[in-house]
């Protein structure tokens, strides 16, 4: 059951890297929405993620669907203990949501619905930072249930992660455009990922000085015995990344700032994994003590096993059914003037 | 009661969210289904009024799933948030029903929507049929996910409670529990009409008005045909999903008839006031043996009564009663309509008619009234359990999340969804009230090949 338990976890944990990246990058759009250079780059900005928006969506409901076929009580803990901010991600994405189609039909009233995208897009990428923070920093656990109070995610840590969230967002956001626009929104969006990667620099590097001080546990983790020879390839390598990050910006290449950018998540999000090993709700819940029942595990992972692959491959097909520049018009072109 | 009583408020916040979103793919269900027919249509004799109808229906499909996707996402998390008791008991049972329906459906929906919105120019037409086609199937298959699992909460099966959660012996008896047959063909029939009527109306709209005659008339023919086959079939398949729920939750039957003595004979209530207090109907006009004869064939075939259980396990009586008789009133309303229709078609004036296009724009919003008239007697009558029979309502919410919190999201939803269901009803009337675009000159004259833009009126700005 353990590794039942553990494959599991790595399911869930997969969900939720693949969302992070892929709605990342359309959330970042839309936090960069208002700093565009005009009414023409905000059209081509929104069509570059509309054909897609929605199947990147679907994993945080894959995520949230995961967990309840996984780990039910881990899900009945952490949703009630994450209420206000759960709910104020779920506002945000409806906002953001709906601009998809109520922008491209409105004529007078596309500025309100520019001020949604960009609001919805904000909010629920603060909120998912802040919801890392709050699981990282721990959940107080009684038996199979919640037992702290409303507010107990609100810490100094978790509003620190929620900045870095969305400025870790913006640059997804900003290097994807670099790949999928030209001119002067290209330019834009190249000066955009330099301050915003300088910004995820910082964040990255407060949250991994933050995160050891939380615990001793979690210090141990990384620093205990010759835990930090092993686990010296992650800031290496995030070391690595962002030199190439850089390099690869000023350089003027399309593809290689959105990779370099999504390799700092994976890695940071592997930071985070390590950190919290074996606990699905820190500090004290661990994935085997709250798996599924075994028939429901074998069930949803044979069920995970067939179709997982078979969504990886039409994703994959669906993004290159777009591939190449988004335009301003074509998609959901709307003819905003300014 | 204390000020803000959690339970109440976790299931008012339910009830409007689950059926604010149920409306959404009610129609994008059904539409998924017209719209394939359209293009088969266009693909088959290349006829271009069956490409003009397809992408005028399909604006209104995906303004109509945007906001499924949105209030969709919002109770995929609200199990959690306000159901925790309920989530971590059946999660073991329902949870990997709940993820078959995002891997199956959700997935190949979202993957296959974009092509089908903005991918003419970019695959060929046949590819992009079979997106059509692949998304079609997504809105089925989530509604058999979906479905099979609001089954097993009304008739279990499958699966045993131990030591607080449920631990499943059978997945293919928790699938198809015993209600889940017909309550997916009800609810996708259900679908199906309530497009139909849907069509027909705006169709009807056109035809009134005299603009966009060609594929109004076509789409109102379709639509047409369809209610005469639909509505027919919809209310065998209520009669046989009523048959069903009398041998599985003979107390939600109860309800429905407004029946309070378990005996034979039992008169068909037309109306009554139902007084649960009392334990007794006021102002009863009914049709003698009514009620035996649809349940049991039989006029002095018993009807259970709802005082063979404690008052604390009845549901609400008055709900499931009143909402029962308005979905069934709109199911007979609904089959005049397609009668109507065949005998205006026979006659050669489908087209015509006055009064059956008033009809057809008068009922353009009811099958919406009622779907959720039918969800209402279910949901209701299944109350006050969430696991009929097994998990009360009450042990069901979430008991950390206070009352104060779940007040306060609950009129947040309501303004929140209250200005988007306004907003969603203004750019749908805008879209009607444009019509459908005619093709561009340069699509049919130049290239013909080009005759693949789904939103032409987009890529050539009109003004």
């Amino acid at each position: 059951m353990e590794t039942l338990a553990i494959i599991s976890g790595a399911v869930i944990g997969i969900a939720i890297l693949m969302y992070v990246v892929l709605d990342g990058f359309d959330l970042g759009v839309g936090i960069l929405f208002p700093f565009a250079p005009d009414g023409g780059s905000r059209n081509t900005m929104i069509n570059s993620v509309a054909p897609v928006w929605d199947g990147n969506e679907t994993w945080l409901i894959l995520g949230g669907g995961g967990l309840l076929v996984f780990f039910p009580i881990a899900y009945s803990i952490a949703l009630p203990a994450f209420y206000i901010p759960v709910m104020a991600m779920l506002f945000a994405l409806i906002f953001r949501g709906v601009t998809f189609e109520f922008r491209h039909q409105a004529h007078t009233s596309t500025h309100l619905w520019n001020r949604s995208f960009f609001w919805g897009s904000l909010i629920a990428a603060f909120m998912q930072g802040v919801l890392l923070g709050a699981l990282v920093q721990g959940v107080e656990v009684e038996g199979v249930r919640y037992a702290g109070g409303m507010f107990d995610w609100l810490t100094p840590f978790s509003v620190l992660t929620g900045i870095g969230v969305v400025v870790g967002y913006g640059l997804l956001g900003a290097t994807w455009l670099i790949y999928k626009t030209e001119g002067h929104v290209q330019d834009w969006a190249r000066s955009s990922a330099v301050v915003l990667g300088g910004g995820t620099l910082i964040a990255m590097v407060a949250v991994s000085v933050m995160t050891p001080l939380l615990r001793p546990a979690i210090a141990d983790r990384w620093f205990g015995g010759v835990n930090i020879l092993y686990l010296s390839p992650i800031p290496l390598l995030t070391l690595a990344l962002t030199v190439l990050l850089f390099w690869s910006i000023f350089s003027k290449r399309e593809l290689l700032p959105f990779l370099s950018s999504i390799g700092l998540f994976v890695l940071g999000f592997a930071g985070i994994a390590i950190s919290l090993y074996p606990n699905i709700i820190p500090p004290s819940v661990a994935v085997w003590d709250v798996v599924a029942p075994r028939s429901s595990v074998i069930f949803a992972l044979v069920g995970v096993a067939v179709v997982l692959p078979m969504v990886l491959l039409y994703t994959v097909y669906a993004y290159s059914v777009f591939h190449g520049k988004a335009s301003e018009h074509g998609g959901y072109a709307h003819h905003e003037h300014e | 009661m204390p000020p803000f009583d959690a339970e109440i408020l976790a299931r008012l916040q339910f009830a409007f969210t689950v059926s604010f979103h149920i409306l959404f793919p009610t129609l994008t269900i059904g539409l998924a289904g017209f719209l394939v027919f359209f293009e088969a249509r266009y693909l088959r004799s290349h006829d271009e009024a069956w490409l003009v109808l397809y992408r005028f229906w399909v604006k209104i499909f995906a303004l109509t799933f945007g906001m499924g996707v949105v209030s969709g996402l919002v109770l995929s998390y609200q199990f959690g948030t306000n159901w925790s008791e309920w989530s971590r008991v059946t999660g073991p049972a329902l949870g990997p029903l709940i993820g078959f329906e995002v891997l199956t459906a959700f997935f190949l929906e979202a993957g296959f929507l974009g092509i089908m919105l903005f991918g003419w120019q970019k695959v060929g037409p046949r590819l992009h049929f079979l997106a059509t086609c692949l998304v079609a199937a997504g809105t089925a298959i989530s509604a058999f996910w979906i479905l099979a699992a609001n089954s097993w909460m009304q008739t279990p099966a499958g699966a045993t409670l131990i030591d607080g959660h449920y631990i499943v012996d059978d997945w293919f008896a928790v699938i198809f529990n015993p209600s889940f047959p017909w309550r997916l063909l009800h609810m996708t029939t259900a679908s199906y009409l309530t497009t139909a009527l849907v069509v027909s109306g705006i169709s009807a709209f056109y035809l009134s008005n005299g603009s966009n005659r060609e594929v109004a008339r076509r789409a109102f023919s379709v639509a047409m045909w369809g209610m005469l086959v639909l509505a027919p079939l919809q209310i065998f398949l209520g009669d046989q999903h009523g048959l069903n729920t009398l041998e599985h939750q003979p107390i939600k039957v109860a309800a429905m008839e407004g029946n309070w003595e378990t005996r034979g004979g039992v008169p068909f209530h037309i109306f009554a006031m139902p007084d649960q207090k009392e334990q007794r109907n006021r102002l009863e006009i009914s049709i003698p043996y009514g009620s035996s004869l649809i349940l049991r064939h039989d006029p002095d075939g018993i009807v259970p009564g709802l005082k063979d259980v404690p008052v604390e396990d009845q549901p609400p009586v008055g709900i499931v009663f009143w909402s029962f008789r308005i979905m069934v009133g709109l199911g007979f309303l609904f089959l005049a309509l397609g009668l109507w229709g065949a005998w205006a078609r026979w006659r050669g004036t489908l087209y015509d008619g006055v009064w059956l296009r008033r009809l057809a724009v008068l009922l353009t919003p009811a099958g919406f009234v009622a779907t959720l008239a039918g969800w209402f007697v279910t949901e209701v009558g299944r109350q006050p359990y969430t696991v009929y029979g097994v998990m009360r309502t009450e042990d069901s919410f979430s008991p950390t999340v206070t009352g104060a919190s779940i007040a306060t999201t609950l009129v947040l939803f309501l303004i929140v969804y209250g200005g988007l269901f306004g907003a969603y009803l203004y750019y749908l009337t805008k879209l009607v009230r444009r019509g459908p675009d005619p093709l561009t000159t340069r699509e049919t004259e130049e290239s013909p090949e080009a005759i693949r833009g789904a939103r032409p009126g987009l890529v050539v700005p009109a003004e």
